[in-house]
């Protein structure tokens, strides 16, 4: 394929980048990466760190994986891909440490979540050993946007609803100690549901995301 | 080549394996300094926060040496050890050590011609370690400033300590009773009484956290007593 006349952005190539948007969704279709998206959805900040750190290293991976996709013996080939994961995902956050010190706290957690993240592995093993470069980069790039999309709605209820908050900004006012002393909609008596913070209703808020979704979609829709 | 044959299974794995460890190793051992200088640096915002100045992870060498006067390490019986630069001391290590054994770092700032004694912390939460820094006032009882991390809590619940809600609790509280004896101000489950000296709220669902900071308070600050009785 790589000696392919194909143009950048054929229709072929941008149903890569659009497919995993809705009809091939890593999450809801093929319900791979919920780990992570259960884990870091409490905050929409770690939400987007944590999508921009995995679209790094999967568009990366992707394109490694590609360009040795004709030298990687077979039989290794799944230790070969983890070792590229793993190395591309220290890389990241050495240089982090050095230069944005800030942003590397906060992805201390999601680093061994990001090795872990079973759409990596999925992608390399499904779509780079077998696909050029350039596509390796435009599927790495399709399939994190889908990923990501997924895990900012998740988090956006949750965060919304947990703490009342977006983005660590209190939208729905100030929770004071007192009624009295609370604004917003506090202080008609609102309280927060603590029970969003936790993993089970990030579980549901991606099932009814899925039942949204299969409902609406005809191709999804089974006999 | 046979991409299929043992030997260059074999060849391939070693080739990629000294590759990749070659360039972790060039970018790790490159970035080193950086990174030191950046969890120095913000080892000195923590203790600038404690006392009351919060300034930018970039200022803080700077504003570090305006600050703070004095770094001095204490043996368990109050007198200076000199052999020891204070900043340096790494408490994780430090704590293993039987208590006569242990240097104590401690941080005397002057703000607007006041002084104060910066204790540095270090104690068990409930998954992971937890540290912070206290500071007291000159009259080495009242606290003027709490600032509290730590390295895997549960987020919103025992995690809460590095909020300043549940820090600035701790500001206007004394460690000492009138008798002057050590009684540490301690976190309560339900609540403290308003009026108590030595008490504040602990964090509802944070029971076990917040009971780690009270361990890590009394057990650090008691080894200061000493110094702070004859100076």
């Amino acid at each position: 394929m790589a000696g392919d006349k194909e143009a950048l952005f054929s229709q072929k190539n941008r149903k890569l980048l659009t497919d995993p948007l809705n009809d091939d969704n890593p999450i809801t279709v093929q319900v791979l990466g919920i780990c992570s998206a259960l884990a870091i959805t409490v905050q929409l900040k770690t939400a987007i760190v944590m999508s921009l750190a995995v679209m790094f290293v999967l568009v990366f991976g992707n394109l490694i994986v590609s360009l040795l996709r004709n030298l990687i013996p077979n039989r290794i080939r799944i230790i070969v891909q983890l070792l590229i994961v793993a190395s591309l995902v220290i890389l990241v956050d050495q240089v982090l440490k050095a230069y944005a010190y800030d942003v590397s706290k906060q992805l201390s957690v999601f680093v061994g979540l990001i090795i872990t993240n079973c759409i990596i592995m999925g992608r390399f093993e499904a779509f780079a050993l077998g696909n050029g470069p350039w596509k390796a980069i435009l599927d790495g790039i399709g399939n994190t946007l889908g990923y990501g999309i997924i895990l900012i709605i998740v988090a956006f209820f949750r965060e919304l609803l947990g703490s009342g908050k977006l983005m660590g900004y209190e939208i729905l006012g100030h929770k004071g100690k007192t009624i009295a002393e609370s604004t917003g909609l506090y202080h008609f008596g609102y309280e927060n549901n603590g029970f969003m913070l936790l993993s089970p209703m990030a579980l549901i808020t991606v099932g009814v995301l899925i039942w949204l979704q299969r409902s609406k979609n005809r191709k999804l829709i089974e006999d | 080549m046979d991409r299929n044959s043992n030997l260059y299974t074999f060849i391939f794995a070693i080739i990629m394996v000294v590759v990749v460890a070659a360039g972790l190793a060039f970018t790790a051992t490159t970035l080193k300094p950086l990174q030191a200088e950046n969890v120095k640096k913000e080892k000195m915002q923590n203790i600038l926060s404690s006392i009351g100045v919060n300034v930018d992870r970039n200022e803080a060498g700077d504003l570090f040496k305006d600050y703070v006067k004095e770094e001095i390490a204490l043996n368990s019986d109050g007198t200076v050890n000199t052999d020891v630069d204070a900043f340096s001391i790494d408490l994780m290590k430090e704590t293993k050590k039987p208590a006569t054994e242990q240097a104590f770092p401690l941080y005397v700032a002057e703000k607007d011609g006041k002084t104060y004694y910066v204790v540095p912390l270090w104690g068990a939460g409930l998954w992971k370690e937890i540290w912070g820094y206290l500071a007291l006032d000159d009259d080495k009882n009242t606290i003027i400033g709490a600032s509290f991390d730590h390295a895997g809590e549960t987020p919103g619940l025992g995690a809460e300590i590095n909020q300043s809600w549940y820090e600035d609790q701790y500001i206007g509280k004394t460690i000492m009773d009138e008798n002057q004896k050590f009684v540490s101000v301690t976190a309560i489950k339900g609540g403290a009484d308003p009026n108590d000296q030595h008490a504040i709220d602990a964090i509802s669902g944070g029971t076990i956290t917040s009971e780690g900071v009270n361990k890590m308070l009394e057990e650090r600050l008691n080894n200061y007593l000493p110094y702070f009785k004859n100076n």
